[in-house]
């Protein structure tokens, strides 16, 4: 089981900006481990951002995204005590769902 | 006009079907681009997958480091100023498979976002946004350094 996604949500003027730091191999399957072989691909290939039920962000990631992946974007809305809630689901079919609320 | 209405219906069938027979999930219906556009290995024919040619727009800047130290972790972003940006691509000119992440910006959302890619070599990065059904890039340069000092 993946560690748990890191998530700040922080609402200012009316914006909330959220950084979330997913915990990920991100393997790309071209990689070589020590003895040669290739490391198979693992990689998140889409995220989903909501807030209240609604979208406020969907990505698609490839095996370029770096390992443990970053992401910080920004939506109109959002009030303290809401919450935020992040989704990913990788090339293996795994998938985490984490939430924060919005400070 | 009816050349539009036909792909339209037609791609939406299509993509009805296919989800109807759990083929492709309800979210990669909704997705952005054909998820084959990540499989593309030049730039130009990554672009041209993600909907035709990118017209080079000030409006669109891309936030990326002049000299990254670790290729392994580029922290790069994106920001478009454009109104109705809908979609945001990340491209790594350089890397096998150039097209790296895309964003589905729905309305409300800034069409601001920023993460860290992998790089393999000194390259271009460049940012293709759709608004209005209409791309525009912007490009910028990151030079990579494969661990010793910057410069």
């Amino acid at each position: 089981m993946a560690d748990p996604m890191r998530i700040r949500a922080n609402n200012k003027d009316g914006v909330t900006e959220v950084r979330v730091l997913m915990s990920h191999p991100m393997e790309s399957g071209v990689r070589k481990d020590a003895s040669g072989a290739l490391v198979p691909a693992k990689y998140i290939t889409d995220l989903d951002a909501t807030h209240n039920g609604k979208t406020v962000l969907k990505a698609m990631f490839s095996g370029a995204v770096s390992q443990n992946p970053f992401l910080s974007f920004k939506f109109k809305g959002g009030a303290k005590g809401e919450k935020v809630a992040v989704k990913w689901v990788d090339n293996k079919g795994e998938s985490r769902t984490d939430e924060a609320t919005i400070a | 006009m009816n050349n539009t209405r036909r792909t339209v219906i037609k791609t939406t069938s299509a993509l009805g079907t296919l989800v109807a027979l759990g083929l492709v999930t309800q979210q990669q219906a909704m997705a952005a681009v054909d998820r084959a556009a990540f499989d593309v290995k030049s730039i130009a024919d990554a672009i041209k997958a993600i909907g035709g040619t990118a017209a080079n727009s000030d409006q669109v800047s891309v936030v990326s480091p002049d000299i990254a130290e670790n290729g392994a972790v580029v922290p790069v972003g994106a920001t478009s100023n454009i109104p109705n940006t809908t979609e945001i691509y990340l491209l790594v000119e350089k890397n096998p498979t150039p097209l790296a992440a895309g964003f589905i910006v729905p309305a409300g959302t800034e069409a601001s976002v920023q993460t860290r890619l992998k790089m393999g070599q000194s390259t271009n990065v460049v940012a293709v946004v759709k608004a209005d059904g209409k791309l525009f890039s912007a490009t910028k340069e990151t030079k990579v350094t494969l661990g010793g000092c910057g410069g």
